[in-house]
């Protein structure tokens, strides 16, 4: 019975040891791997923030000196500061009506049943893939037909379009997961529909919905393909880089680079808190 | 019965703004642009006199077919080299890496760079790899090169390179997912019948992870396909894509109808991309549960 | 007086399926009625027609006397316990229970003196700062249902509220309910598919087969006089043997199964001689003895069910039947029959009830 059960390999406390060993090789290369992947990610973003204090025009090695110049000509440059303005304009409306189109939106498709519906969902999730050129050049189309002027709020309207799947998207994913007997419960206590939303589908659905707002406005903030064509005389961010980059490089672009990267940070720490702390409940 | 009235009537106004935007914003445009490709470019209007000579000119013009190969070919291509570099990535995290606070940091530290500014990652590569940027000055600094190299930038590699580093995280998040709700029990199985790890890579995890493939994938090259940022920083003068062209027809060339062809031909090709994806997706979803 | 009259209800859902199917009862204020049937026989479908979650396509609902079948759910006064509790996560259980005081209005310390009072009588009074999250099933119940007692509705629905419980802590509910019940002299309508915890809460229990109430009565009524044989093997279990009317006499019934006669209750109805019918005999109603008239049975298993034997049998015509032996101690411990056995059993005429046989569907 013993002799049967005797493994032909060699004695059991070997084979455990090699094997892990084996393992371990794999992984090893793989971290080493992800490494090299990590750094390639955040190799331009240090550059950037380098080069930003780097007392020379070029963005050339070795290094000459520190400063604080290129933040000063950035603040001094009106244009740009207008140009940020304007982005925070743009930003703000757009994301407030991607919100007031998106959340009902995300309601509909969660909970309605109306002739067209698949076909309603496949349009307004198309923007998310769809080269943001098309988005722009047929909203200008549109613009160009009804007769209006391009201007600051035509990019409101063209944000909103794109960037209103997002805010569905991640809203109807929240409401899939909602257990819809808490607003039966509310009902059922007395609670109108209106107190009903108010007092439990919203605060359950909240995270979903700042998150996905905080993202839309990063985005919106950032975007660039549909504000090319929609823009009229007023310059966002994007557009005022964009162009400046015809030009040629300089340095202050490295300065506001910068300045994103660390308010970017800030709102993704700022929406991670917010993400765990309902998490949590 | 009313009360079941009142409640569709409700619906109905929470549905009307919507879809009211989905058409005003979306559908119509989409038809505006179509009907605009039919137009007569007539010295500087555009006539409704319906016809197919911007069509035409697409097809038989070989600039035009030249680009539209040359932007799926770098699409393609972008999207191989993210896929390579994220899958790892993705897997390394999922089932390399044992502590929940790690991996998320990890994830975290992926995603992050989406979050900024598209515009500024395209343009530091410009200052990277350009004649007087970051790589070159390196390579003379420490004397592997003796004068710069314009190798590295102003062509098809550097717009690859570009591209690719901005889809990477991406590609990471939907593989992520698909590679997160493997049940781990399936692997084991396939361990516990004998199965080396790499065959039940090959096997069991990557047959799985197939739909997060495909969701990357395809976002990443529809993407690449209508870009035009990453041509107009790095990509030099055969470096155009379709969206450049684009750019130029409702721009400096001032021939709409044509940029709304192209602009179709555009939207056919994403649309039928999506469709094709979606398809393979359906089919090949699993119920895991 | 009726506290709650349900005329003529009927629902259909989208693919044809009818819910509910004709229904009309009437309800008097205090009682505790059980509607009782297996899944999907329409049962929590008219729980939540008078609710106000579903619309009837035809029908009534009259509260106190007054036509609520238009009303929303927030305008009726009555409150539901769900089955899985819907405790809002994000709130207390203080602000829980206070939430429908707090919509209609309330001041804050009589929201506060109620929510107190209202967890004391399901005692449950240390946890009202804790979140839904941190309590156990039981106490998540307990929960559940001061919020829906709070505001003192005319009728309290409950939907299968127990049986997300285990066992032990199901009875010891049951027995809860019981009390509050007795506590708030309000009309309770627990929807449930668990015969046993309807007959151990009822006054008066319906038993609903597909959209239909076939059998309204008090417990015992129900389980002596089920009106068919799908009552009979619902509430309790009950043999259906099919068998041959003979004759009558009187108020007795002969009937054949396969060669064996036996008598049987003709409890009012008539049924002619030859009719196909179905004999319903409960398995404790059983007696083993060894006489020449007694029925034969052979044995085909035997099952230890804790405090009683539950035998297996095959009758005469090769009919399936159930007999159940309690387990007593007996100063004379006789060996329970074995596989293959052959025995006689008796049934006291008064305990056999005759039904028409079921028309093959």
């Amino acid at each position: 019975m013993a002799a049967e059960l005797a493994l032909p390999a060699a004695s059991p406390l070997a084979a455990p040891r090699r094997r892990r060993r084996r393992l371990d090789k794999a992984g090893i290369a793989l971290g080493l791997f992800v490494a090299l992947v990590l750094l390639f990610l955040y190799l331009p973003v240090v550059v950037l923030i380098i080069f930003s204090f780097n007392d020379n025009i070029v963005t050339t090695l070795p290094l000459r000196g520190f400063t604080f110049g290129w933040y000063e000509k950035l603040f001094a440059n009106s244009d740009m500061m207008v140009a940020i303005g304007n982005s925070f304009y743009v930003a703000t409306f757009a994301t407030l009506l991607t919100l007031l189109i998106g959340v009902p939106a995300a309601f509909a498709l969660d909970r309605a049943e109306f002739p067209g519906k698949a076909v309603f969902r496949r349009i307004v999730v198309l923007p998310l893939a769809l080269p943001g050129i098309i988005t722009g050049i047929s909203m200008l189309n549109m613009f160009r037909v009804l007769g209006f002027n391009l201007s600051l709020e035509t990019v409101i309207l063209g944000h909103a379009t794109a960037l209103m799947a997002i805010v569905l998207t991640q809203v109807y994913a929240r409401l899939q997961r909602f257990n819809r007997r808490l607003e039966e419960a509310s009902n059922d206590l007395g609670a109108r529909p209106w107190q009903t939303f108010l007092f439990v589908t919203l605060p359950n659905i909240r995270s979903a919905i700042i998150g996905s707002a905080l993202l839309a406005f990063t985005l919106s903030f950032d975007e660039i393909p549909v504000t090319f064509f929609l823009t009229g005389r007023d310059n966002t961010l994007p557009m005022y880089i964009y162009s400046t980059l015809r030009r040629g490089i300089t340095p202050e672009i490295n300065a506001i680079g910068t300045i994103i990267i660390v308010a970017s940070l800030a709102l993704i720490l700022l929406s991670a808190r917010l993400l765990r702390e309902e998490e949590a409940r | 019965m009313r009360l079941a009235t009142r409640r569709r009537l409700g619906a109905l106004a929470v549905l009307a703004p919507p879809l009211g935007w989905a058409l005003l914003f979306m559908i119509v445009p989409y038809a505006i642009m179509f009907a605009y490709s039919f137009y007569r470019k007539q010295a500087f209007a555009f006539v409704p006199d319906l016809n197919l000579d911007s069509y035409v000119a697409l097809l038989l013009d070989p600039q035009y077919s030249q680009v539209l190969l040359r932007t799926l070919k770098i699409a393609l291509l972008v999207s191989i080299s993210a896929l390579v570099l994220a899958y790892p990535l993705a897997y390394f995290l999922v089932f390399k890496v044992k502590s929940a606070r790690l991996r998320l940091f990890l994830y975290m530290a992926v995603i992050v760079p989406l979050w900024v500014s598209y515009l500024l990652r395209a343009y530091t590569w410009k200052t990277i790899l350009g004649n007087e940027g970051v790589l070159n000055s390196f390579l003379v600094w420490t004397g592997i090169l003796s004068e710069p190299s314009s190798l590295f930038i102003y062509n098809q590699f550097s717009m690859v390179l570009t591209l690719t580093y901005i889809f990477i995280p991406f590609m990471v998040m939907p593989i992520y997912t698909a590679l997160e709700k493997i049940p781990r029990s399936l692997i084991e199985a396939s361990g516990d019948l004998g199965v080396p790890p790499a065959l039940t890579f090959l096997r069991v995890t990557l047959p799985l992870s197939v739909p997060g493939i495909l969701a990357g994938a395809t976002f990443t090259f529809c993407l690449t396909f209508g870009d035009f940022v990453a041509p107009f920083l790095v990509g030099g003068p055969d470096g155009t894509l379709v969206a450049n062209t684009i750019q130029s027809q409702f721009g400096i060339a001032f021939n709409w109808p044509l940029g709304a062809a192209l602009s179709i031909v555009m939207l056919a090709i994403v649309i039928f991309i999506l469709s094709v994806s979606d398809r393979f997706e359906r089919a090949g979803r699993l119920d895991l549960a | 007086m009726s506290i709650l009259e349900v005329e003529r209800l009927t629902k259909a859902f989208p693919g044809g399926v009818t819910a509910v199917d004709d229904v009309s009862f009437g309800l008097a204020e205090g009682e505790f009625v059980t509607l009782l049937g297996p899944s999907g026989c329409g049962k929590t479908t008219m729980l939540r027609m008078i609710a106000g979650f579903e619309s009837p396509d035809t029908g009534r609902i009259l509260l106190g006397g007054r036509d609520v079948t238009d009303d929303p759910p927030y305008k009726r006064q009555v409150n539901t316990v769900f089955q899985d509790y819907a405790l809002f996560p994000h709130m207390s259980v203080g602000e829980n229970v206070g939430y429908g005081l707090r919509i209609a209005g309330a001041k804050r310390d009589e929201i506060a003196r109620r929510v107190r009072e209202a967890l004391a009588t399901v005692d449950l009074l240390g946890k009202i700062d804790a979140k839904p999250s941190q309590l156990s099933g039981g106490q998540r119940q307990r929960v559940a249902l001061a919020r829906a007692i709070i505001r003192r509705p005319k009728v309290l629905l409950l939907d299968e509220p127990l049986s997300a419980l285990d066992v032990k802590l199901r009875e010891a509910m049951q027995v809860e309910l019981r009390h509050l019940h007795q506590k708030l002299g309000i009309t309770f309508i627990l929807v449930t598919h668990d015969q046993k915890e309807a007959l151990v809460l009822s006054d008066r229990i319906m038993v609903v087969e597909r959209g239909r109430i076939v059998q309204s009565g008090t417990p015992s009524e129900l389980y002596e006089n089920p009106a068919s044989p799908y009552v009979a093997d619902f509430i309790g279990t009950a043999n259906l043997v099919p068998a041959r009317v003979l004759g009558a006499e009187g108020d007795l019934l002969v009937a054949a199964i396969g060669e064996e006669r036996i008598q049987a209750r003709r409890g009012g109805r008539d049924f002619a001689p030859g009719a196909e019918v179905l004999l319903a005999i409960r398995p404790e109603k059983v007696l083993l003895e060894d006489r020449p008239d007694a029925l034969s049975a052979t044995v085909t298993e035997t099952m230890f069910q804790g405090n009683s034997l539950r035998l297996k049998l095959e009758l005469g015509g090769g009919a399936p039947f159930a007999v159940d032996l309690p387990l007593q101690a007996t100063l004379q411990q006789t060996r329970p029959p074995e596989s293959g056995a052959r025995i006689g059993l008796r049934v006291d005429p008064a305990n056999i009830i005759v039904f028409p046989a079921e028309p093959r569907p």
